[in-house]
């Protein structure tokens, strides 16, 4: 094997190369402005992350996620293979090209084009065992990538069979990337195979490459086949260049992202270092359209999560804060997302930015007259109810609460039974965090006076509030996790009953809190629980969620139709909830009766 | 004084020369459902924040209709924004965006 040029250079690696120099300085300047928009404390998380044994935590991740898509896997086999296709097999050419470089011409490896037109420079290099292994590896990589890019071709006819419903739009910036992209691999194929005859090459670009030979040898006028490798070049080039500009900042953001996630680093203010690192994160796959119901069944594309990162990528907050603001916030792209981008969470943080009703004599009020009540409550209280104030909206509720803590002998109070203020958790969602930073600030005052044990509240929001943000004296519980204590210990007792029952998780109880496990067990003590296609992480949002303060109702209706619908497919007798908004919500429908699981305990105390 | 239930509102004038329906058309324009409000109050009768102040969304409707933002600046956002009035309300208002359109356009200076 030897060197075919002397001077290790042609003038068509100067496209690739002026894109590589490209995009390596917009990386190291992004990087810069990233890590300096943190704040000191995030910079510091992100320091101690790199330099720990958790950095090996998330290589391994960077791996399975970036290179192997490991979550797209899991959502549709043809899908995944196509992504790992092009991701881990691009990878393998880079690796494998790097390695030969370093077995045949170590001295070469200060040109950064040597590795890729490897096959242009060096000739009969598999005349050895070594040669040939690398040529065949090579060669099946090659194959490899080919058979992904088949399948994406293929998933624009056809995105059915890659288990999607819909997906994106390609916008102009964004086909010049694809196109320079899917040209990358055949235009590498052709140049390789017209070149197999000098270069030599393995089952595939050998073989076609006799074939191109038995039509004309292009072997003695190398010259006409030149062009291919400028293409090559080109291909390359162009796909560095756009890839800033496109939907394949992924690339270059997600490993970064992955780090950063895993150092525990979160914005809870604004989209600023890590907001941006996640928004340029997202891929625009276009996994999240399917399980968003404003996209699937009200029609709101513009709010889908893709759309609102794309707002926020062009700098158009106007139009950010308008899908943010019809957004349900129950979380479903979050789950489907193969990058794990929160844009819940960069929603609220958008709100944040906009929107602030606070002026210093706001709630006055509060310190005046309200929680007057709360005072009063005995110290010898162990367990407080804290209805909230939805669950006054659907009395059976908190009527079959009373009834419940009363049959358990337990000694409690009904702390909001005359009213009470709000947790502050729906003004958080609107926007407006100082707004509910007071709230929040009186309710914890009111509540640590009682020296309770025990909160139980029958309002998910409320739950998800007390339990993640306030700082409370005692231990927080939704209702379904005290009933299912109380069964658990004996200090109640129920009926079991015929009853069909389907239980829909509520997205701030399910998807938004974690707890699946204890209204499944009270309901199974009661009733016949059927499961649905709907259950746990797939929960559907009954469309009433207090966050989408700008949905129009008729938006709302239709989902809470649609999800009825969904959910009571096998005819159940009841469709049990556990949160006021969802039975609210599908009650109205009028399709099936509705009932949140206190009642039906209630109903069937022994 | 006698406690009769109820208090007897300070007598207003309206002057129907005087149009000032900026505001109004405004909150029309970001949110359409507040065509529909038919006043039936039930949004006040539920509210958290009407149980300590004179906070009342029927009452902030008809102010902002009549264009007197003079009264509506000091007790628009003692709101707590919590969304009872909206799941009451019988034609589908979205009251807490309603609370939060007059809460930009009459607070904004006054923010904190």
């Amino acid at each position: 094997m030897q060197e075919r040029l002397a001077n290790s250079f042609d003038p068509f690696v100067l496209p690739y190369t002026i894109g590589l120099v490209f995009i390596l300085t917009y990386l190291f300047i992004a990087l810069i402005r990233v890590v300096k928009a943190l704040p000191n404390d995030d910079k510091l998380k992100l320091l101690k992350h790199i330099f720990s044994l958790k950095i090996f935590k998330s290589g391994w991740e960077i791996f399975m996620e970036c290179l192997l898509h490991r979550k797209i896997w899991k959502k549709n086999w043809t899908l995944g293979y196509m992504h790992t296709a092009f991701a881990f097999g691009w990878f393998l050419l880079i690796i494998l090209g790097h390695l030969e470089v370093q077995i045949y011409a170590p001295h070469r490896l200060n040109l950064p084009w040597y590795p890729i037109f490897f096959r242009y420079f060096m000739m009969e290099t598999q005349s050895t065992m070594q040669g040939a292994f690398f040529f065949f590896m090579m060669d099946l990589t090659l194959l490899y990538v080919l058979s992904g890019l088949g399948l994406a071709i293929f998933k624009r006819f056809r995105r059915k069979a890659f288990g999607m419903k819909r997906t994106t739009k390609l916008r102009w910036n964004d086909q010049i990337a694809v196109l320079a992209l899917w040209s990358i691999f055949p235009l590498r194929f052709l140049a390789e195979s017209f070149y197999s005859e000098i270069s030599g090459g393995s089952f595939l670009t050998a073989g076609v490459g006799s074939i191109f030979h038995w039509f004309y040898d292009f072997t003695a006028n190398e010259i006409y086949v030149r062009p291919i490798w400028w293409a090559y070049s080109i291909a390359l080039g162009v796909f560095f260049i756009m890839l800033p500009w496109s939907r394949f900042t992924h690339i270059l953001s997600e490993p970064l992202f992955i780090i950063m996630r895993n150092a525990g680093i979160r914005e809870e203010h604004r989209n600023s270092g890590y907001g941006k690192v996640e928004i340029y994160s997202c891929s625009r796959c276009g996994i999240c359209l399917d399980p968003c119901q404003l996209v699937s069944v009200a029609s709101l594309r513009d709010s889908a999560a893709i759309n609102y990162t794309r707002h926020l990528r062009l700098w158009k907050s106007e139009k950010a804060h308008q899908a943010a603001s019809t957004c349900l916030m129950c979380n479903r792209c979050t789950q489907a997302c193969p990058v794990g981008v929160d844009t819940a969470a960069l929603k609220l943080n958008t709100k944040h930015e906009l929107v602030n009703l606070h002026t210093t004599d706001q709630y006055n009020y509060l310190n005046t007259n309200a929680g007057a009540d709360l005072q009063s409550v005995p110290s010898s209280v162990d367990v407080i109810y804290f209805a909230g104030c939805m669950t006054h909206l659907t009395p059976a509720t908190k009527l079959a609460m009373t009834k419940i803590l009363e049959a358990s002998g337990e000694q409690f109070r009904f702390i909001d039974e005359e009213g009470s203020i709000c947790c502050g958790r729906p003004v958080l969602l609107a926007g407006a965090r100082k707004s509910a930073n007071e709230l929040m600030e009186k309710n914890t005052e009111l509540f640590n006076q009682t020296h309770a044990k025990t909160l139980v509240t029958s309002c998910p929001i409320c739950y998800k509030f007390f339990k993640e943000n306030y700082d409370l004296n005692m231990r927080v519980l939704h209702h379904s996790q005290y009933i299912q204590e109380l069964l658990k210990e004996g200090e109640i007792k129920v009926n079991p009953t015929a009853a069909k029952i389907v239980f829909h998780d509520p997205c701030e109880l399910g998807r938004n809190s974690g707890v699946y496990d204890e209204p499944r067990e009270v309901l199974k003590s009661v009733g016949q629980l059927q499961s649905t296609a709907y259950d746990g992480e797939e929960s559907l949002c009954c469309g009433h969620s207090l966050a989408a303060e700008a949905l129009p109702y008729r938006k709302r209706r239709v989902m809470s139709e649609d999800a009825v619908e969904k959910l009571t497919t096998n005819n159940p007798d009841i469709l049990a909830t556990a949160c006021p908004a969802c039975k609210k919500a599908f009650s109205e429908t009028n399709k099936v009766e509705v009932k949140d699981l206190a009642e039906i305990v209630a109903e069937n105390l022994v | 004084m006698i406690n009769f239930g109820y208090k007897r509102n300070e007598s207003a004038t309206l002057d129907l020369d005087v149009d000032n329906s900026e505001l109004y058309k405004k909150m029309l324009e970001e949110e359409p459902s507040s065509a529909t409000c038919i006043s039936c109050g039930t949004c006040a009768s539920t509210c958290s924040a009407g149980q300590f102040t004179d906070f009342n969304l029927r009452k902030i409707m008809l102010l902002c209709k009549r264009g007197d933002t003079q009264s509506l600046e000091p007790i628009i956002n003692r709101c707590m924004v919590c969304g009872k009035c909206q799941f009451a309300c019988p034609k589908g208002l979205n009251t807490r965006h309603i609370v939060l359109i007059l809460n930009k356009h009459l607070n904004a200076g006054k923010i904190s």
